[in-house]
């Protein structure tokens, strides 16, 4: 089991989870962050600190939402894992605003 | 008194030397945040125990192993040639918070909040009746509590609580010994849970299954363990409007999930050759009843009132009572307050503005707080990293305000030496860590903790 980061985060990259994350599982590319389920510890502290709810426990994954375990744990292996809160990005208000939260 | 306007300490010639009191997760990831911030630092960490990790060690539930091996970053931060541990030394006793904040130029108080809350109720002092937190030290080997004994002959069990510790005491009592065999549960834990003849498990709250704490990955643990059932009242599910209201609400994560698991608990029929687990929502202790031992639990049914968010269980002087030999309550810790630093007794924590310890409301120069003892018993393990960013934030913009010189980790070592202490460092604290590796693997666990302070201090002694 693991915990993932679904499409909600694309265009926000808060990373407030990075700084909740007591393992620093968290890896960003330009768009979005990625969880490594080789190194979550299923804590979920993550999950609340995230405002827009971008990041949701395997189980709770729907059907639909289940390709995002395979791209996490690829992307994870690909971006640079960071241990500190970014600044968001320029879009994020906007989308936040889009998913309406 | 000479201060540096510039910029204070915190240069290779001049490090910041900063003290932290207490090794669990907001004492490491204040640590962390000072190796990160970029200032040049020396940090001492001091514990009480010969061990480090705190509630990691002693608190989070041995079949939770993938949390326990959040020890690995800890263990990371504390190989950083700029940090020494100081084990076995305690705050107060060894070193007094005045003698402590002249040596260093400032000192992070992160000791925690291990007091339990009672209930306030006749008869709590009877035989039989715990704070969960003691049973939870108990099997995870705390010195402390190693000693207690849990009377596990009794058929019938009640929790008292609402959060994460009362479900993790809940499966203790019912996970399969075989599941929990291979693990670093202390030996004579393990032996009195064989023995358990445990059949019914009352976990008792105020508040309704809308407001219940624990996660609902904690609840469907609980709910999946072999040989037991779950079984709930599916009138204690209606919900009202304002609880209506409360789960709609996106923050509250669990709130729903939990509602959607206790229903599905609720329809199922009941299993045949089961134990059962029974969770009883809007249900307050009011009494403890037995001749020196319990027997009964005195309960008294409760309304929520209020606006949603600001419900108040409200007992409605409906009474029934369960017959019970052990109850734990698991209704909050709290924090204990520290010699020599201010305490609100109300919140149990030590008044602060951003990890910032005020004292009557004053800034007391050079101390701070992190973790449970600066916020209260509030959130999980990664929350005391935020919180931990947060504090070292708050001193590292105080840099200015320091005297330049102290002489740190030198004066400190030459105290406790001049005191006669016997001080575990983190080399030493590896030693103990191999040592019950190597006495779980005899028993195939994956340790078996010393508990008492003699045998670690012995366990220091070998291989080094």
């Amino acid at each position: 089991m693991t915990h993932v980061v679904i499409e909600n985060c694309r265009d926000c990259r808060f990373t407030d989870c990075v700084a909740s994350c007591p393992v620093s599982c968290f890896h960003v590319d330009e768009l979005r962050a990625y969880i490594d389920p080789q190194t979550c510890i299923d804590c979920g502290a993550c999950i609340p600190a995230c405002p827009v709810h971008a990041i949701v426990e395997e189980f709770d994954l729907s059907d639909e939402q289940r390709h995002w375990l395979d791209v996490n744990a690829e992307a994870a292996r690909r971006y640079p894992a960071i241990r500190g809160k970014l600044p968001a990005l320029p879009t994020a208000a906007a989308k936040r605003a889009s998913l309406g939260y | 008194m000479e201060t540096n306007v510039e910029s204070g300490p915190g240069t290779p010639e001049r490090p910041l030397k900063v003290a932290i009191v207490g090794s669990g997760p907001s004492g490491f990831y204040a640590a962390e945040a000072l190796f990160s911030s970029g200032v040049a630092v020396e940090v001492d960490m001091l514990e009480r125990l010969p061990t480090p990790y705190g509630l990691v060690r002693y608190g989070v539930a041995p079949d939770h192993a993938k949390l326990k091996s959040v020890t690995g970053v800890f263990a990371t931060i504390a190989r950083d040639p700029r940090f020494r541990l100081f084990g076995n030394v305690e705050l107060g006793h060894d070193i007094d918070i005045e003698r402590l904040g002249a040596i260093y130029h400032a000192v992070i108080v992160a000791t925690g909040a291990t007091a339990d809350r009672q209930l306030g109720i006749e008869g709590e002092h009877l035989a039989g009746v715990h704070a969960a937190s003691d049973f939870v030290g108990w099997y995870n080997g705390r010195p402390d509590v190693a000693d207690l004994a849990f009377d596990l002959s009794q058929p019938t069990a009640v929790v008292v609580g609402q959060g994460n510790v009362a479900l993790d005491v809940c499966r203790i009592l019912a996970r399969p010994v075989h599941e929990l065999g291979h693990t670093d549960i202390a030996e004579h834990a393990l032996r009195a849970l064989k023995a358990s003849r445990i059949q019914d498990i009352h976990l008792v709250g105020r508040r309704g299954p809308a407001q219940a704490k624990f996660t609902s990955r904690e609840l469907r643990e609980l709910s999946t363990l072999e040989g037991w059932q779950l079984r709930v009242d599916p009138s204690d599910l209606a919900l009202a409007a304002a609880c209506q209201e409360e789960l709609a609400d996106p923050a509250h994560i669990h709130g729903a999930k939990n509602v959607a698991l206790l229903q599905a608990c609720a329809a199922a029929p009941e299993r045949a050759g089961h134990r059962r687990i029974h969770l009883h929502f809007h249900a307050a202790p009011v009494a403890l009843h037995g001749a020196g031992r319990l027997a009964e639990v005195e309960l008294e049914a409760q309304a929520l009132r209020g606006p949603a968010k600001a419900q108040q269980a409200i007992g409605t002087g409906r009474r029934r009572r369960i017959q019970a030999g052990l109850l734990l309550r698991s209704v909050g810790y709290r924090g204990t307050a520290l010699p020599g630093l201010p305490f609100d007794p109300r919140l149990g924590v030590i008044p602060n503005e951003q990890g910032r310890v005020l004292d009557g409301g004053k800034v007391s120069r050079g101390a701070y707080v992190t973790g449970w003892i600066k916020r209260g018993p509030t959130g999980i393990i990664g929350t005391n990293r935020t919180d931990s960013i947060e504090t070292v934030s708050t001193l590292l913009a105080d840099r200015t305000t320091f005297e330049l010189d102290r002489p740190g980790r030198t004066a400190l070592a030459a105290h406790l030496d001049a005191a006669g202490r016997r001080v575990v460092s983190f080399e030493h604290w590896l030693c103990i860590e191999r040592e019950e590796a190597r006495r779980g693997a005899m028993l195939q666990k994956t340790a078996e903790k010393f508990t008492t302070i003699a045998a670690m201090l012995a366990a220091t002694e070998l291989a080094s």
